[in-house]
């Protein structure tokens, strides 16, 4: 297997690692919005924040098998 | 802190008077946002995707057309017609090549490439031989009359200028929106000037609630009610800045104008808050880097080098997560347009276009929620410098 295949797996496994993450950050603040509907303004934008705090992590990834693709 | 974001005041700029009008406006800001976002999304479908086809017997190469609309580039090509054909057009608008070397300054039209970048066309201007390859101007050595590659498709016989100042199209495309940014916000100040008593009309109507988002969802809870007011001309500017950025980067006629997916236009933003969140950092903030308060010895002199290497991540995850989110957003689009050249079948077209088109509603939000999330997060960091101790 060529460095170009094993970077592509690399991404894939960074992307199913933030797909756990924001699934999980998204059925939370579901759940706090359905339980708080006054809360949603709030929940919506710290989610909206911590998404991109795991998704940040995912493009580490993506950037590294750029680099090496 | 809660915000009471249903009784707001106008963020009108106090001109005459001393006193703040408050204006009793139900607005939801969110929703505000999100019809602005459909109103141009539906503005930007009115333009085709410009796509690049290979001819008949050259086979399309979808990366290299994805690449060369990413990338930075010498000219702002609109559209190409009669490709391939003696009546072959460029609909381009040719800005200037301004390079310094050893023999001084050279400035040439990028038209006299001749759209060419593969290093056929030779500029010979001031005494030095252009090539331009992949969008990069080189300079031939002295007695080649021709670019040779190696095999990993850099030019052997030709260097780089020593400066490379051209007016390349994210250039040109910043000033762009510098200008509509200006033409915006100059015309909504004057609206505020004329009012009697600051109440917003016009574009003004349109900006303010932008403005008071920023302020109240983003200044107030991240740096605090007493201090927030010192950086909110720079929350502001980013804000802004990079959420027309990224809209001008799905406007197809504008053939990618890729500005807020170019690394170096994200690291120069990135830098900004980098510094001034050091120069704004005070004794707390240093002191939780350098010697964490409430840990053991052995865990602060731990905690020090981890703390330190995170000064720095900070904005370099900035970064790279607005270049790589913009950046992916246009190679999907292009991507997924580019599957009915690669078929090269009709069948194929509306499945590739409803799919572009999702894609492109999808990156549309996408473009305020980036310029919200660096915003958001250059806050926080700022908010984090200052924070009191407790």
């Amino acid at each position: 297997m060529t460095i170009t295949g094993i970077a592509a797996i690399g991404a894939g496994l960074a992307a199913i690692g933030a797909g756990v993450g924001i699934g999980k950050i998204g059925g939370s603040a579901m759940e706090a919005m359905a339980r708080q509907p006054e809360m949603h303004g709030k929940i919506q934008s710290s989610a909206l924040i911590l998404a991109a705090f795991v998704e940040a992590v995912a493009l580490f990834g993506v950037v590294v098998a750029f680099l090496q693709g | 802190m809660f915000v009471n974001s249903y009784n707001v005041r106008t963020f009108a700029p106090n001109l005459k008077q001393g006193i703040f009008n408050p204006v009793r406006m139900r607005i939801n800001t969110f929703k505000r946002v999100a019809f602005t976002i459909l109103f141009l999304s539906v503005f930007s479908f009115g333009f085709a995707n410009e796509t690049k086809d290979g001819g008949d017997d050259e086979k399309f190469d979808p990366k290299e057309m994805i690449l060369h609309h990413v990338k930075d580039a010498y000219g702002m090509q609109i559209a190409t017609f009669n490709e391939g054909k003696d009546s072959e057009f460029h609909l381009t608008i040719p800005l200037p090549v301004i390079t310094y070397t050893d023999k001084g300054l050279t400035v040439f039209s990028s038209s006299a490439f001749h759209h060419d970048y593969h290093g056929h066309e030779i500029v010979e201007r001031n005494g030095q031989r252009f090539v331009n390859v992949h969008e990069k101007v080189y300079i031939l050595d002295s007695g080649a009359n021709q670019v040779t590659f190696d095999a990993e498709d850099h030019p052997t016989n030709a260097h780089r200028p020593k400066f490379d100042f051209s007016i390349t199209r994210n250039v040109f495309m910043m000033w762009v929106s510098i200008a509509v940014l200006l033409l915006i916000f100059l015309s909504a100040a004057r609206r505020y000037k004329k009012s009697e008593n600051y109440v917003p009309s016009g574009i003004a109507s349109f900006v303010e609630p932008l403005i008071v988002f920023v302020r109240d969802e983003i200044g107030k809870p991240m740096i605090g009610e007493h201090k927030y007011k010192r950086y909110m001309p720079y929350l502001l500017t980013i804000f802004f800045f990079i959420w027309i950025n990224n809209i001008f980067g799905l406007i197809p006629i504008l053939n990618g104008a890729n500005l807020s997916g170019n690394i170096a236009f994200t690291f120069t933003l990135a830098a900004i808050t980098f510094i001034i969140t050091t120069l704004s950092g005070n004794k707390n903030y240093w002191k939780h880097i350098f010697w964490m308060p409430g840990v053991p010895v052995p865990m602060k002199i731990f905690l020090m080098p981890i703390e330190i290497i995170g000064m720095f991540v900070k904005p370099i995850s900035l970064m790279i997560r607005l270049f790589a989110n913009i950046t992916a957003g246009h190679v999907i689009i292009l991507a997924l347009m580019s599957l009915i050249f690669v078929f090269k079948s009709y069948a194929i077209a509306p499945v590739s276009v409803a799919f572009s088109l999702f894609i492109t509603v999808i990156e549309v939000i996408v473009t305020a929620i980036q310029a919200y999330i660096f915003t958001i997060l250059s806050a926080l960091y700022f908010g984090m410098a200052t924070e009191e101790e407790h």
